[in-house]
């Protein structure tokens, strides 16, 4: 019996463990030895070169001007799909007030809900088609379409909004942004509809307006996923990846003129185009050394005596 | 949700009877106005969301020249030509890419994920926290840690721009969230049913395939949906993995990587209803998957940051 469960154990983790050791361990950790040499790609042979790699890497201008295109992305992207995702959920489930005196949902919220939470279910590639056709530099695209309208640009003059180098970030930020709103709403009604009733309605007899409900109930009692979503929503700043490479201009995107450019893309520039892959074996170090100082930080930062209720 | 919406209970209200219409009135007027202004705010976030993929709908149906000389305006014809030339023009293939790695990388996603997930809840081994933990912190890294090596792993296997290469690596990436959600679900099953099934006789495995898992259906149920949606809408683990090896090498782009493909190639020849299409076709199952399992999917990817 003891035996037989022990090889019922072995045989059952022995593909997953297998597949996993294989494909993700193995080259998480073959990244740092890598990130040490100066590996062309091609060839087996290489040399160990120390940390000249990491010193190249702080003398890149390219990559020193993404960090801080991610930098700009981490402060941003969080606090304003946060503040919208806390005022729509908040309106969601605690905006309406019936006529008993309660606290209650507008109506209309679960529909609110499905519709807010459909980007979330569409790739970053088809994000990326569809808001290169919303940005489009000509009077054809939707965004320059309706400021025509409005007659706040000239015909002859339409926003290059993805070759800007003023705009390019901000309009990579709103498609985030409109991508995740719905996503975080549904974390945090979720959490809100975990608050007991009966502490709004108190707060209601004693008074409270639905401002000071929202910032003296909600929001503490809160504050365990408002944590979680900026850590989640800091992780998306570092990465980026996608739209970047896809939306602007040049071979893995960054342009116009590595205006966009954020740390992702250089390296795979440089592993996939350049093929210095050990340089680019640095970067994904320096990448999980930014993302783990920022989620301990984040999460310092934000830590509140927790709430019981 | 129900019993959330539901009229709440009569607030008991031990004050002066005087000051309590005054109150209430100046209440419901505050209400009002706040009712709709969120309302109104509510409603333009909805048109935010809504416009913009209904206008790129819209537009598969324009051709080239209407598209390029204003936002606005109804297509001259309705046909549904532009779908067929889409998915002739490679869509198709795309298409049917995607849905072959996955036919095979879902399922076994979950066979895996639940056969890890399932020892590591039940059964007591030396070893058995560190392994849980190994797994799990396996979400925490972004995947272009990854990236390099992982490469040249699929290289040295000889599985570069092959179906079986993308399916292994599409189960070993999906494996951390997959064993860290079924291990909390394998947790919550009753110990009783499993005690019932060894004391009759059945192996170990034959209760887990025929005991526990039809039990466990609701979680399968939302990390399948869950996998199936983050492995379709993969990019970058394909965009490095399925690239062409040599001119002979046939092109296998899954739908993603396809669609941006098309979008690139607008510069030398544009057709861009055509590109629109596509993003139509792909984004058709995700909205008949979403829709139908609507609460499933929110749970789902929701409980994946609850970790």
């Amino acid at each position: 019996m003891r035996k037989g469960q022990y090889r019922f154990v072995a045989g059952f983790l022995l593909v997953p463990v297998a597949l996993y050791l294989i494909f993700v361990i193995w080259p998480y950790l073959q990244t740092f030895g890598y990130s040490l040499t100066d590996w062309k790609g091609q060839s087996q042979t290489f040399k160990f070169v120390g940390l000249d790699n990491y010193k190249a890497l702080f003398k890149d201008d390219i990559f020193t001007e993404a960090i801080w295109h991610n930098i700009l992305f981490l402060v941003f992207i969080p606090v304003i799909t946060i503040l919208l995702a806390l005022f729509f959920a908040f309106m969601l489930n605690a905006g309406g007030r019936s006529k008993a005196g309660g606290v209650r949902g507008v109506a209309g919220s679960k529909f609110y809900k499905v519709v807010y939470f459909f980007p979330q279910v569409l790739s970053l590639a088809i994000l990326a088609v569809l808001f290169g056709a919303v940005y489009r530099s000509d009077t054809g695209g939707m965004l320059n379409g309706v400021l025509l309208k409005l007659g706040l640009i000239d015909a002859d003059s339409p926003v290059e909004w993805l070759n800007e180098p003023n705009f390019v970030l901000w309009a990579l930020i709103a498609v985030v942004v409109w991508h995740g709103v719905g996503f975080y709403l549904v974390l945090f009604s979720a959490a809100m509809q975990s608050i007991p009733r009966d502490i709004y309605e108190a707060a209601l007899i004693d008074g409270a307006g639905r401002a000071q409900s929202f910032f003296r109930i909600t929001l503490p009692l809160l504050w365990d996923s408002v944590q979680t979503a900026w850590v989640y929503l800091g992780i998306a700043a570092m990465d980026m990846f996608i739209l970047v490479s896809t939306m602007t201009s040049g071979e893995f995107g960054g342009g116009p003129d590595h205006h966009s450019e954020v740390m992702a893309t250089v390296m795979m520039r440089n592993f996939l185009y350049y093929g210095k892959s050990g340089y680019a074996c640095a970067m994904g170090v320096v990448m999980l050394l930014l993302t783990l100082i920022l989620s301990v930080v984040m999460l310092r930062a934000t830590r509140r005596e927790r709430i019981e209720f | 949700m129900s019993a959330l919406t539901k009229e709440t209970s009569p607030v008991p209200a031990p004050r002066p009877v005087d000051k309590v219409p005054a109150r209430s009135g100046e209440r419901r007027g505050e209400g009002v106005v706040l009712n709709a202004f969120s309302h109104g705010f509510l409603a333009v976030w909805a048109l935010l969301i809504v416009l913009p993929l209904l206008w790129l709908v819209l537009s598969s149906f324009k051709t080239d020249a209407q598209i390029g000389a204003s936002a606005f305006g109804w297509p001259q014809h309705w046909s549904l030509d532009v779908f067929t030339r889409a998915w002739d023009k490679g869509i198709g293939d795309y298409f049917l890419n995607t849905v072959i790695v996955l036919v095979f990388s879902v399922p076994l996603t979950m066979l895996f994920g639940s056969m890890a997930a399932y020892v590591l809840a039940r059964y007591q081994f030396w070893g058995n926290r560190l392994l849980y933990y190994f797994f799990v912190a396996g979400a925490m890294f972004p995947v272009f840690l990854a990236l390099v090596p992982l490469f040249f792993m699929v290289k040295r296997l000889d599985m570069l721009n092959t179906y079986q290469g993308l399916i292994l690596v599409y189960v070993a990436y999906s494996l951390p969230f997959t064993v860290f959600f079924m291990h909390a679900f394998f947790r919550t099953l009753p110990t009783a049913v499993f005690e019932a099934a060894i004391l009759d006789g059945a192996s170990h495995s034959r209760t887990f395939f025929q005991v526990m898992l039809p039990m466990a259906k609701p979680g399968l149920l939302s990390v399948g949906i869950f996998n199936t949606l983050g492995q379709w809408n993969q990019f970058i683990l394909p965009t490095v993995l399925m690239q062409p090896q040599s001119g002979d090498d046939p092109e296998r782009y899954v739908l993603t990587q396809g669609l941006i493909q098309l979008q690139q190639q607008q510069g030398y020849a544009t057709d861009l209803p055509v590109l629109f299409a596509g993003v139509t076709i792909a984004m058709v199952p995700m909205l008949v998957v979403y829709l139908s399992f609507q609460r499933q999917v929110q749970a789902g990817l929701t409980s994946a940051t609850l970790k």
